[in-house]
């Protein structure tokens, strides 16, 4: 058992059992569901818009290849840069050498998945260099001193009240625990932030191929300030957000806004394609694209399971999934949670290391049913589960156990011998009283579930009797 | 008469044995003439969800052999079906037993599948004086599209007074080895599945799926809960007689 499964196996028991966080959650994910039912009634055919935007994607992936040089080719020709980073380091170094040329002394960034992929927040302060988060979430998760607790709600696991008292706390001047006052008191920090940044760090929702610029999204408004105050932007992008047509927007906008949060359109849709031109008013005056790969490619060679390349982070399927409703963000331990965690996680950092997340799962099949650009997630959980047997990665005993169960089952005189003596076993184990006390050889289901009344005859017995043969 | 094979999970076979008589014995009332295949064990799907695809190879050979000669194979779980009926042909790719495990799928029905379905079904002749709340199992709902079929089937039940309860469509959290995996999620999921039924105010909670319910009876159990489950072959099978015999039983008890 790895460490980072042991750890998961520990957080997630206590969240399971944490009713407070439960409720929050609930709360965030009912609204969620009513906002989103009313946001697909606004599509003439929701699952024609899927399909179109399962299609775009694919296309995109299919040939990431040229897309991205084409990407490339048309940013650099309006002057701005593109560093491609295999890896995380390569990704920060490239950043991190960058702001000390630039003598940057305070960062503001907007949210970006990558950036905490890479622990770019950590790279930046360990030079000094102060980083302001201005996405509302992520900035108060950053007051906090915790990552995010989902994707596109960061801070989905605290009540207003909790942020009343953190602002409080640490910034002063809160008078109610009112949103808008709670926003007013955010705005005011962040404001002196974004006058004096000299760089700005955004992600990228999509890298628009055809031309050459970066969408971005955001409700706040506050990715298009990183992106045009600051002297030098940069963006960190994953390789995978590439699509290869401006008007494919028209269709990925509403459906990543309605899947992300039922809004017909986010409020604030941006698009750069490189630093201030001249005769224009405003913009950078460096433009920078880091195209992350970081384990990507592996995933893309991966040909029965690329699909999850197509992922628009919308965060529909942690918020359909009950796993990550029970145990809540942070007990997974990764940047990604959920179930497009528990599928891309195992390809980007390692199998062995995170192949209990693919475990995690009751493969109910609710994000799959749910994800906009249609991925067979609950698919790929299961094909990662079996990768994890066939490379060996699965405890010894436990395909100990599958081989024995195995060979019982593969003979029904073996199957009825050995389900007659599990049965007197138990019979005897529960008239004794042992249901659910550590003699329980059921104690796994025991435990906090009662055992059913074990039957003194099999179906096949009875049937016997009362048919013949 | 037409012939129906029986298709018993392994589970039902050792701890729930009422479960695939009953379902037996509404096909039998309706005019099926139904078979057990002796030699059946376990469809493999523990396994296949374990990512032992190979362990669970072996065992769909062997399935796929034992019923290849049947006209229509009935199964009191949506879980069960799904295996033979949607994994199979993944779990046979590339081997001989591709076709035939692929045309073995489409004579694979959930019970009440086959009663909506094939025999169409809609009164199959029950009583059962309750309030019911019916649980969609996930692989019965999402995997074979199973969501009006067991409702039209419960409304024709004389005296049963279907219930929704809220988010009826939600992971009950058994999921196989899951349960015992990861039991503290487990668990916690079956408990809002029990609190959302014991909300609906029904007496009993009903499904295509006899694991669900052995999962979610054995949580109602521990919360000393009045509400109990019952699956769905079981209510089908519960005719005039049976309840004017409990009736008796009852009006004996209170004298």
């Amino acid at each position: 058992m790895s460490a980072a499964s042991r750890q998961f196996f520990r957080d997630a028991a206590a969240k399971s059992a944490d009713g407070e966080l439960h409720q929050i959650v609930r709360r965030g994910v009912d609204s969620y569901d009513a906002a989103v039912l009313r946001g697909q009634a606004r599509f003439v055919d929701w699952e024609a818009a899927r399909r179109r935007c399962h299609e775009i994607r694919r296309e995109a992936i299919d040939h990431l290849d040229r897309y991205l040089l084409e990407f490339e080719r048309r940013v650099k020709e309006r002057g701005g840069r593109v560093f491609w980073a295999e890896t995380a380091e390569a990704a920060t170094s490239y950043v991190l050498d960058l702001a000390t040329r630039a003598c940057v002394r305070t960062v503001v960034k907007s949210k970006s998945m990558v950036a905490e992929e890479i622990h770019l927040n950590d790279a930046l302060e360990g030079r000094g260099i102060k980083v302001w988060e201005t996405d509302l979430g992520e900035f108060i998760v950053q007051l906090r001193h915790e990552p995010p607790f989902h994707i596109v709600t960061p801070a989905m696991h605290l009540t207003r009240e909790q942020i009343g008292d953190l602002f409080r706390e640490k910034l002063g001047g809160v008078e109610t625990d009112d949103p808008p006052s709670l926003v007013a008191v955010a705005r005011r920090a962040l404001r002196r932030a974004f006058f004096s940044a000299e760089m700005g760090i955004t992600g990228a929702n999509f890298l628009v191929a055809d031309s050459g610029m970066i969408a971005i999204t955001s409700n706040e408004g506050n990715a298009r300030l990183c992106a045009s105050l600051p002297r030098i932007q940069v963006a960190i992008v994953g390789i995978e957000k590439v699509i290869p047509r401006l008007e494919d927007l028209a269709i990925l906008w509403p459906v990543l806004a309605t899947a992300g949060t039922g809004q017909p359109i986010t409020c604030y849709n941006t698009l750069v394609g490189g630093p201030r031109a001249p005769g224009e008013t405003d913009g950078p005056e460096e433009f920078h694209v880091v195209l992350l790969d970081n384990g990507r490619t592996r995933l893309l060679a991966d040909r029965e399971q690329r699909e999850a390349l197509h992922c628009i982070r919308c965060g529909a399927c942690l918020n359909s999934c009950p796993v990550f409703r029970t145990v809540g963000g942070h007990a997974y331990g990764t940047v990604y949670s959920g179930p497009i965690g528990g599928v891309i996680t195992p390809h980007l950092a390692g199998l062995r290391e995170f192949q209990h997340l693919s475990y995690a799962s009751s493969l109910c099949g609710a994000c799959t049913e749910v994800c906009p650009v249609k991925i067979d997630l609950h698919r790929h959980l299961l094909q990662n589960r079996r990768n994890a047997v066939d490379e060996t990665l699965r405890p010894r005993s436990e395909r100990i156990a599958f081989r024995l169960w195995r060979w019982a089952m593969l003979d029904a005189g073996r199957f009825r011998l050995y389900g007659w003596a599990a049965r007197m076993a138990l019979r005897l184990a529960y008239r004794v009283g042992f249901e659910g006390t550590a003699l329980d050889p059921a104690r796994a289901w025991t435990k906090d579930r009662a055992a059913p009344p074990i039957p003194r005859h099999s179906f096949r017995a009875i049937w016997r009797k009362t048919h013949g043969v | 008469m037409p012939k129906v094979a029986l298709f018993i999970p392994c589970f039902v076979d050792q701890l729930l044995p009422e479960v695939g008589l009953d379902a037996a014995r509404v096909l039998e009332r309706l005019g099926f003439e139904t078979l057990f295949p002796a030699g059946q064990t376990c469809c493999g799907q523990p396994a296949f969800n374990s990512g032992y695809w190979r362990d669970a190879r072996p065992l769909a050979e062997r399935f796929v052999r034992l019923f290849a000669s049947a006209d229509a194979v009935v199964c009191p779980s949506g879980s069960c079906a799904t295996m033979v009926r949607r994994f199979y042909p993944e779990l046979l790719a590339g081997t001989r037993q591709f076709a035939e495990a692929k045309s073995l799928g489409d004579r694979v029905y959930e019970f009440s599948e086959f009663l909506t379905g094939v025999a169409q079904v809609t009164d199959a002749g029950a009583t059962f004086p309750h309030k019911v709340a019916y649980h969609d199992a996930c692989h019965a709902l999402r995997e074979l599209d199973i969501r009006e079929g067991p409702r039209r089937l419960l409304r024709g039940v004389r005296g049963l007074e279907l219930l929704e309860m809220a988010r009826s469509e939600e992971c009950c959290g058994f999921g196989g080895t899951f349960a015992a995996k990861f039991a503290m999620i487990s668990t916690t999921m079956g408990a809002t599945k029990a609190e959302n039924a014991e909300a609906s105010g029904a007496e009993y909670l009903t499904s295509t799926d006899p694991s669900c319910l052995l999962h979610i009876e054995g949580i109602l159990r521990r919360r000393r809960s009045p509400l109990r489950t019952i699956h769905l072959a079981s209510i089908l099978a519960r005719t005039d007689a049976d309840s004017a015999a409990q009736a008796s039983r009852t009006a004996k008890a209170a004298k």
